[in-house]
């Protein structure tokens, strides 16, 4: 039997992944203060002070909550209609409290929707799986951090980036330089080596959802990750693109399968305030977020 | 003057263009007093319109590039969340609302451009750089919301906010002597670039 989450387990998945920083991140923001130096400490340490008190008064930690994109996961014939339905309107519920601001407007005249939804707002994805269990994973990104976004075709000859691992490399480092902190530095970058125009930019964005410390067997990119999060931080870029370290926090790189004429490297720019948690609605009905 | 950058320089809005002219980029700042939010329908506003109302409020003042999160709290207002909002937005209105209005600086996130940088140098006024996303704590330094012009034509997060603030932290990113750090920061991380990718 399937338990489907109600629409106040959606609402407490929002509110605390508006207001509650991710462990792995807090850790990752406090260890660079290891190296971090001058200002750019300074602003590191405003970023943590930031995020205790929203923790502590439930209060958004940025006022920007983005546009809330949903991933869900469950069996394969879970009704997704109903799961549209009740995260939608936990996203209008939550609007109408202030948990989240709200961000969808008309395309070409700028006009606000008012309520938090409208065309393709929320964002809404499915995974099939072989459980009963349905979770909502949740990830809230701002505007600025989406503005940094950008998209590579290989041959690249500005860059002198061919088709290869080397290439992917360039692209990553230009694209943390081209942003030049903008997009809230010291964040993650999810990159997305292939896929087309449109599954290179989703699958990036999805890499935002990994935890910075992954356990289990490295991963085929763990070590171009961190190679290239040490080449990033020597760039100095730093904390909101005023210089120093820390510049990155993180890179998480997935490759998928490509059309043979087609090279992408797709790389979604998150900024530090990663808003990332997930509503897991257990067999026996019951249901916790983590 | 110290430039450490361990030190910090209260600043107190309204404030002397002699002040202004004594900060330079890289310095901390503590900011208290008169700051005003102003987005994208208020520059236009300022610019087209040149309104009498807010003159004696924004001479000397700060203006904040900040469209808050405003809650009705008994006959007032209560700011909940008040971080800055990306400032290349109003570039194209920036120098004139300075250059009309005596503002001391502007407040935002990202640095601003060439035309601003003029209107900075010539008018002794700065570029404060405030930390982007923090927005609980920022609006905890909002001690009062004075008044809010245009609240009903624009709303709540595009309306002018006139905030009584203590101690607001910022980092002055482009002076009044061509200053930027932004320059700086960019001609750095070229170089680095450069060197990564050959």
């Amino acid at each position: 039997m399937v338990f489907y989450p109600e629409r106040e387990h959606v609402i407490s998945l929002i509110s605390r992944a508006s207001s509650d920083i991710p462990a792995d991140v807090r850790t990752a923001l406090e260890g660079s203060l290891d190296v971090a130096a001058g200002n750019a400490a300074v602003i590191v340490h405003e970023i943590l002070d930031n995020c205790a008190l929203a923790s502590c008064q439930q209060v958004p930690i940025c006022q920007d909550t983005g546009i809330p994109t949903f991933y869900v996961s469950g069996p394969v014939d879970m009704d997704r209609a109903r799961l549209i339905e009740v995260v939608t309107s936990a996203v209008r519920d939550c609007v109408k409290s202030g948990i989240l601001r709200p961000n969808a407007a008309d395309a070409l005249t700028g006009i606000n929707t008012g309520d938090g939804t409208g065309d393709g707002i929320p964002q809404v994805y499915f995974d099939c799986a072989e459980t009963p269990t349905i979770t909502v994973d949740l990830l809230l990104k701002g505007g600025g951090c989406e503005n940094a976004g950008i998209q590579y075709s290989l041959p690249d000859l500005t860059l002198g980036a061919g088709r290869d691992i080397e290439g992917v490399r360039k692209c990553v480092i230009d694209a943390a330089f081209q942003a030049q902190g903008a997009g809230c530095a010291p964040g993650i970058l999810g990159v997305c080596i292939g896929g087309d125009r449109a599954t290179g930019y989703a699958v990036a964005k999805r890499q935002l959802m990994r935890p910075l410390v992954e356990d289990g067997t490295p991963g085929q990119f763990a070590g171009l990750e961190a190679s290239l999060l040490a080449s990033i931080n020597s760039l100095g870029i730093g904390p909101m693109g005023l210089g120093g370290f820390p510049t990155l926090l993180g890179v998480k790189i997935h490759a998928v399968s490509r059309h043979p004429a087609s090279f992408f490297v797709s790389v979604s720019y998150g900024c530090w305030a990663t808003r990332r948690r997930r509503l897991s609605v257990v067999s026996d009905g019951g249901w916790l977020v983590t | 003057m110290s430039s450490n950058a361990d030190s910090v320089f209260n600043v107190v809005s309204p404030t002397s263009t002699s002040s202004v002219r004594a900060l330079h980029v890289g310095q901390r700042v503590s900011l208290s007093g008169i700051i005003v939010t102003a987005r994208d329908l208020a520059h236009k506003h300022l610019v087209e319109s040149r309104p009498q109302e807010l003159r004696d409020i924004l001479r000397g003042a700060f203006i904040y590039h900040c469209g808050p999160v405003a809650v009705p709290d008994g006959s007032g207002w209560r700011i909940s969340s008040a971080g800055p909002t990306t400032s290349a937005r109003e570039e194209q209105y920036q120098a004139d609302v300075i250059r009309e209005y005596g503002i001391a600086g502007v407040i935002g996130k990202g640095g601003m451009g060439q035309k601003t940088a003029a209107a900075l140098a010539e008018s002794g006024a700065v570029y404060l750089h405030a930390t982007g996303g923090a927005g609980a704590s920022l609006a905890a330094s909002i001690k009062e919301v004075v008044s809010v012009f245009y609240l009903r034509e624009f709303g709540v997060p595009e309306a002018m906010w006139v905030l009584r603030v203590e101690n607001f932290p910022a980092v002055v990113s482009m002076d009044s002597h061509g200053g930027s750090l932004h320059q700086i920061v960019y001609q750095d991380s070229l170089a680095a670039r450069t060197r990564l990718i050959i």
